[in-house]
């Protein structure tokens, strides 16, 4: 076995653990290269279905192709798609776009909360996200099945044991627990195994005429382009292999102070 | 030439760091990446500008403390993994907490690591944690260890100082088996010794910090021990269906007949499946794969599917070494729930036999009903349902489980001592039974004044193995016993002459030596095998097959260093093994895993070959008493 391989197979144990463990389980879904990556990697797990509903937790600031994207491969692949957003807060005009609100807080309200109403509409118990360890500080920190209480608040000094591939699946009533299959992938595994696979990646990751990919997709507004000419996976792959900077460097809201990204994550952001 | 890739660049290793806090193992990490320019770009002057910001000197440390409250503290909490890479291999670096509070970060840290290094300051010593880490690493099943000792710029680089904490360590690793690969005197706050050797230690003429790390080997899978297939779920997606699962030792393949235990119950691979893969009639240890049947039989998630040839040892009862990190203490006769491969049973403790201070390694003498947090313990476990499950020492993936207490997983453990008496109740055929002839064993051993035995020497090519096997077999002759060496030379000029020197083979020619070794102490004899042998999980089906044949086995670790061994090298092999000629030459491009708990350690550095075999005859006939008559017949 390779490396790919290696991962490949511990991420399918865990999807089949989550699938076996959870009676409303959900899968959270970008559109990004990580969670299509996931979304690939359950079809690989159950023999080419799907069988839990896809969240996406709609902004209404996300690049407007990424919508298409989602749409075409929720036909072509026969996906269940549930959409969630925060309506109050777009129908009051509370966001950063409208000048309403702080970058963190308009995640925090956008993304954390809208996630949040749709966890609770669907009283799902489990929920798979694509975040990876070699992200960010704090998302090295995670475990494959981490615990969220009631508030969705992640108590980051006091996390489960996890050893051996035994996770924690029992969990108190109200409280969900996060499953992390990538959690031990880089950001180069993830563009390797897509070359791999010849899977499908939505083109914004690819350099357009000015010489501009996006790395990392989010929303529009808080969300940057890097200078480069990869125009194909092998050739993003190369750029990955000689560069030095991280990858959420085009991430304008886990800038506005030391802890915002820790802040948005303890209490409940992906 | 740069861009070309090759296998072993893209191998990975996972290193975990560990220690007592405070002796610098964050600070070592911080200083590892910025040593081999790893650094994220504007990593270090954002680090410098956070400090500068806070007032507080720069620490190479918050580079892997991503946590406000691990900043603020200077502290780290939890355990976090970061990636970097020599030009050899890629590395996973795992930073383990050190504080006691923290034991279970730090657990969960080290059981995904492949390798370790453990750190201890030259100006504090050796300290409780120190003892407890390298204990912990012992249960984990972590073999590969370097021990850094840090901060030496605080001891004036002084050498008595490091060879004392050597000194001192080394001893403490001994008494729970574990065998350092090396220790390294480092400061982590300069980069003294870390990627390149430093002159402010012109005495230490060891491996630098990255030429130890490019050393470690990793651990190949487990494809060559006997078929573990745990059933993680059954599906029914389509007309198919599915039973899937992660092969956890051996291999199978399309038309091997699988057995399902508990229940027994038998069907034929049909075949393998996978979505968007080549498709292969076999698969192997590691593989997430899924298989349907030739014959429709009930299967459900728990069961564990080997082959008829060796199968799981099944049982309600078990004894096994438990670490507690529960927030309550682990009770007698309390009710939990084990978790072993995707078995998960209600279970409770029977007896508690030992436990163990895990950071001196002293015993509490007084009856324990309960095990406290951060305990180490000798117990016994009886199950509500029988569980199938190995020896921890046979296949390590089948014989280790976690205990949940109320919802939380609280305690983990390995399994230890464990019988297969389902071996004997389930011959290679119904066909054949085993004859028992009318002279018993107590007749052969009054006539011959002793029982048979089998005396198992383990040890490196060059130990002195069968130079003890032969004045041993003198010995006891002179003194009127029956005594034989079976020499592993000796039997691939017959019996084994069809065995090559692959792991497969070398596992097979093994368990002929045990079962001929059988025969002949049933036949009266004592039986002295001299085999490298050098996996444990080999030398425990060879004490396998002699309790199920009731034969008393001595297992014998002829302790010799490497060093020595290839200066002697009777037969010229380690030469030949170093010049590329012979490959997987145990000691050179094989490991050696010492015996876990010999029933006798010779150290033929230190003492004559006459020594060694006086040692062994006063075990033998004192301890062991094989030549006792005092029996019934």
């Amino acid at each position: 076995m390779n490396h790919l391989d290696i991962l490949e197979n511990q991420s399918i144990f865990i999807l089949r653990e989550a699938f076996n463990k959870f009676e409303n389980l959900a899968m959270l879904w970008s559109i990004g290269k990580d969670s299509t990556v996931l979304l690939w990697l359950a079809r690989k797990a159950f023999f080419g279905h799907v069988p839990f509903p896809l969240v996406h937790v709609d902004t209404t600031y996300k690049i407007a192709s990424m919508i298409e994207y989602r749409d075409q491969l929720v036909k072509e692949w026969n996906l269940q798609l549930v959409v969630g957003k925060n309506e109050r807060v777009l129908r009051e005009g509370q966001t950063f776009p409208q000048g309403k609100a702080t970058r963190v807080e308009c995640c925090g309200m956008l993304k954390k909360d809208g996630l949040k109403e749709v966890l609770e509409k669907h009283k799902f118990t489990g929920v798979i996200v694509g975040v990876r360890r070699d992200e960010d500080p704090t998302r090295a920190k995670e475990r494959y099945f981490s615990p969220r209480d009631k508030n969705m608040e992640w108590n980051v000094t006091d996390q489960p044991p996890e050893l051996w591939d035994q996770f924690k699946t029992d969990f108190e009533p109200g409280t969900h627990i996060r499953i992390h299959p990538l959690l031990h992938w880089t950001e180069l595994n993830v563009w390797e195994y897509i070359e791999r696979e010849k899977m499908p990646v939505i083109p914004l990751y690819f350099a357009n005429e000015k010489g501009e990919r996006y790395r990392s997709l989010g929303c529009a507004p808080c969300t940057f382009p890097i200078k480069s000419h990869a125009r194909t996976v092998p050739e993003i792959i190369a750029e990955l292999r000689q560069t030095n900077t991280s990858e959420r460097s085009g991430r304008a809201q886990d800038k506005e102070s030391e802890d915002a990204f820790e802040k948005l994550r303890r209490d409940g952001y992906m | 030439m740069e861009t070309s890739l090759t296998a072993s660049q893209d191998e990975q290793l996972k290193i975990v760091i560990v220690g007592h806090v405070d002796h610098g193992k964050s600070t070592f990490v911080g200083r590892l990446f910025y040593d081999t320019g790893s650094l994220p770009e504007g990593k270090y002057e954002q680090l410098v500008a956070i400090a500068q910001r806070r007032g507080v000197p720069f620490e190479f440390a918050n580079l892997m403390d991503g946590l406000q409250a691990e900043r603020d503290q200077n502290i780290t909490i939890d355990t976090a993994q970061i990636w970097f890479r020599t030009p050899k291999r890629q590395y996973v670096i795992i930073d383990a907490p050190g504080h006691k509070e923290f034991l279970k970060n730090m657990i969960t840290g080290a059981a995904h690591a492949d390798a370790s290094l453990l750190l201890i300051d030259a100006n504090e010593g050796v300290q409780e944690q120190s003892r407890r880490h390298g204990y912990l690493l012992h249960l984990l099943g972590i073999q590969q260890v370097v021990v850094l000792v840090n901060k030496m710029d605080l001891k004036n680089h002084d050498e008595s100082v490091f060879r004392s904490i050597e000194t001192e360590y080394r001893a403490f690793l001994k008494q729970i088996h574990v065998e350092p690969k090396t220790f390294i005197p480092i400061s982590a706050k300069n980069g003294d010794n870390i990627a390149s050797h430093s002159s402010n230690m012109p005495w230490h003429k060891g491996a630098t910090v990255l030429q130890a790390l490019d050393e470690f080997k990793v651990p190949p899978l487990p494809t060559h021990l006997s078929l573990r297939f745990p059933i993680q779920d059954v599906y029914r997606f389509d007309h198919r269906r599915i039973l899937a699962g992660r092969i956890e030792s051996g291999s199978l393949k399309v038309g091997d007949r699988l057995y399902f235990w508990p229940s027994g119950k038998s069907s034929v691979v049909n075949t393998i499946e996978r979505w968007n893969a080549p498709s292969s009639l076999v698969a192997g240890a590691g593989e997430s794969i899924g298989v349907t049947l030739a014959e429709q039989i009930f299967v459900e998630r728990g069961q564990v599917a080997c082959l008829e040839s060796s199968p799981p040892c099944m049982t309600r009862e078990f004894s096994a070494n438990v670490f507690w990190m529960g927030r309550t203490p682990l009770q007698i006769g309390k009710k939990y729930k084990i978790k072993l491969t995707t078995q998960e049973i209600e279970c409770e403790v029977k007896s508690i036999e030992k436990v163990i201070d895990a950071s001196t390694l002293s015993e509490t003498k007084e009856k324990r009903e309960h095990v406290a947090r951060n305990d180490v313990a000798e117990l016994t476990l009886r199950a509500r349902l029988p569980l199938a499950l190995d020896d921890h020492m046979r296949i390590a993936e089948t014989g280790r489980f976690v205990i949940v207490d109320d919802r939380e997983v609280s305690g983990g453990g390995i399994t230890t001592h464990i019988l297969y008496e389902t071996r004997v109740a389930q011959p290679v055929s119904e066909n054949i039974t085993w004859l028992q002839t009318e002279v018993s064993v107590s007749e052969r051993a009054s006539r011959n004044s002793h029982y048979g035995a089998v005396i198992w020497l383990t040890g490196l090519s060059g130990s002195g193995k069968s130079t003890i096997a032969t004045s041993l077999e003198r010995e006891l002759f002179n003194r009127g016993m029956q005594a034989y060496v079976l020499d592993g030379d000796n039997l691939r000029y017959g019996l084994n002459a069809n065995l090559g020197f692959s792991p497969e083979d070398r596992s097979e020619n093994i368990r002929r030596a045990a079962e001929v070794a059988k025969l002949f102490a049933d036949a009266g004899f004592i039986v002295i095998t001299s085999l490298i042998s050098p996996f444990r999980s080999d030398r425990a089906r060879a004490r396998e097959i002699m309790t199920e044949g009731q034969v008393r086995f001595y297992e014998i670790h002829i302790d010799c260093p490497l060093e020595t061994c290839e200066k002697r090298d009777p037969k010229k092999l380690y030469a030949k093994a170093r010049a590329g000629e012979i490959k997987g030459f145990t000691g050179i491009s094989s490991p050696y895993e010492v015996p876990e708990k010999p029933d006798l350690v010779l150290h033929t550095a230190q003492e004559t070959a006459s020594e060694s075999v006086a040692g062994i005859l006063d075990y033998l006939l004192q301890t062991a008493r094989i030549s006792d008559t005092d029996y019934e017949i």
